[in-house]
């Protein structure tokens, strides 16, 4: 019989700092204010999160919009044992959510309570951390709105 | 064009957790094998290009580590890639084509048992507005597949209906980890995972390598009677963020397909890396595929998802079907990124 392997534990991480560049610095500078800003595509439309270049035309974009933070879920799964490293200790839905002035979803979390109170096209808003930091989980949405 | 053909392949088993050899050591005896069957030699091979993730062994620069199985004394050309060995395979194929290379060893290895793959996953995607939200792939899989039921697209039963052909294919595919007879009645009365994903939609976590040799036409022969000729080979990549992307339809495997040339006649057999039920559905649409084709005769991606040498695997499970005189035209297909964001697709013919 052989003896079993042995095994160790190994941390994964992001260790360094980085500039975020003109259009993503302001960005998470407005979520520390507790503003969602997303960026006018030259056909008028508008990108949330903001970005810095067309991502069908490649053209660099710099005009930033606030948008609400109400919006509509366009899809959603539960999560229903959320790890340790995810923004929430207990079941939750990440989500498409589609912003008031935005064009496009994001990827976030809800925070809903149960599975059974999610629904494609409810309506969220963004509960905001007491303290912000300037970083996408600066909020969660709620159910509401 | 230069014709290049897949002349040679070997592959591990699909291993749900390998606890007793780390990545390079499932890899050295799939490379033993291959040279054992086609009495490949060190000399002959012009270019070396391989596919595997520091993010899967958890340390920079893992990759070289592969070389061991190659001998990298006399030394060798070589390069590496933080993708499937599909995309090596294409590398290596761009190289014959200009000129810089006859024959190529290509090769993808992983061993995700290590980790939480769903977790790791979330490496890959923007690490400044998602990736801190730690999305795991099984979640994001099922925004994806929410879409496409409620939308319209497609159904539970659609994606039951793969989960049971490709498992049942497997079964005589002793490289496969999950195989055997499933019903979709069965699947259907499963519990959700991540609503509306069940366990059966989601590809198995899978520890394992696979390995290739291409050839241009003068040397192709030397290997195989009849090679696989690679008609047309092409890979393209949508946008970054989900909410620009219409997540219910594969526009990237369309276009790829298109390029390559996959509608142009009758496809026999097709091999699709689609590491979700209802994925495979949308890659299957894409290529136009539709009951005239033997679709993954080996059980695809369901069936054992060796990640990073998965999409590879397709092309050699492809290739052996030429070589066998079962198909005449066949294409595979790998996929990279989150919901089929960037798609491979690999139309080889016998003739």
């Amino acid at each position: 019989m052989s003896e079993p392997s042995l095994t160790a534990p190994h941390q994964l991480a992001y260790t360094y700092k980085r500039s975020l560049g003109p259009v993503l610095s302001r960005f998470f500078t407005a979520l520390r204010d507790r503003k969602i800003l997303g960026v006018k595509r030259k056909d008028g439309t508008v990108l949330v999160p903001a970005r810095e270049y067309d991502p069908d035309t490649a053209e660099s974009l710099d005009e930033l919009v606030e948008v609400q933070d109400t919006g509509v879920v366009r899809s959603w799964s539960w999560v229903p044992k959320p790890r340790a490293q995810q923004p929430l200790d207990h079941p939750f839905a990440y989500a498409l959510v589609q912003l008031d002035g935005a064009d496009t979803t994001m990827l976030h979390v809800v925070d809903a309570g149960s599975e059974a109170q999610m629904a494609t096209g409810m309506r969220v808003k963004a509960r905001w951390a007491k303290e912000t930091s300037g970083a996408i989980t600066d909020f969660v949405f709620v159910p509401g709105e | 064009m230069r014709d290049v053909a897949v002349v040679g392949f070997a592959q591990s088993d699909s291993m749900r957790r390998e606890t007793d050899r780390n990545e390079v050591e499932i890899l050295i005896p799939v490379m033993q094998e291959l040279r054992k069957k086609t009495g490949l030699t060190n000399d002959q091979v012009d270019f070396v290009c391989s596919g595997s993730s520091d993010y899967l062994a958890g340390q920079s620069f893992a990759f070289i580590a592969g070389l061991d199985a190659v001998g990298a004394w006399p030394p060798i050309c070589e390069s590496h890639l933080e993708m499937d060995g599909a995309w090596a395979l294409y590398e290596a194929w761009v190289k014959i084509q200009m000129g810089y290379a006859d024959l190529a060893l290509v090769y993808g290895f992983g061993k995700p048992s290590m980790g939480d793959l769903p977790l790791t996953m979330a490496l890959q995607l923007d690490p400044y507005t998602t990736m801190p939200l730690w999305p795991d792939a099984i979640s994001i899989a099922a925004i994806q597949a929410r879409l496409c039921q409620e939308g319209g697209t497609l159904s539970a039963e659609e994606m039951a209906e793969r989960a049971v052909r490709d498992r049942g294919n497997a079964k005589s595919n002793p490289y496969a980890q999950v195989k055997g007879d499933f019903s979709v009645d069965g699947i259907l009365a499963d519990p959700y995972i991540a609503n509306p994903l069940r366990k059966h939609d989601c590809s198995p976590i899978s520890d394992g390598a696979s390995v290739m040799i291409i050839a241009s036409a003068e040397k192709a022969r030397e290997f195989q009677d009849r090679p696989a000729f690679i008609r047309g080979f092409e890979h393209i990549c949508e946008p970054m963020d989900f909410g620009v992307r219409d997540l219910t339809s594969s526009k990237s495997t369309e276009i790829a397909a298109e390029k390559a040339g996959v509608r142009a006649d009758k496809i026999d057999v097709a091999e699709l890396s689609a590491p979700f039920t209802h994925q495979e559905i949308l890659v299957e649409r894409a290529l136009g595929l539709d009951e005239s084709t033997n679709i993954n005769p080996s059980g695809g991606a369901l069936a054992g998802n060796p990640i990073m040498a998965v999409g590879l695997t397709r092309i050699g499970e492809a290739a052996a079907r030429i070589w066998d005189g079962s198909a005449d035209r066949a294409v595979a297909h790998a996929t990279s990124g989150p919901c089929l964001q960037q798609n491979l697709v690999c139309l080889m013919e016998g003739n």
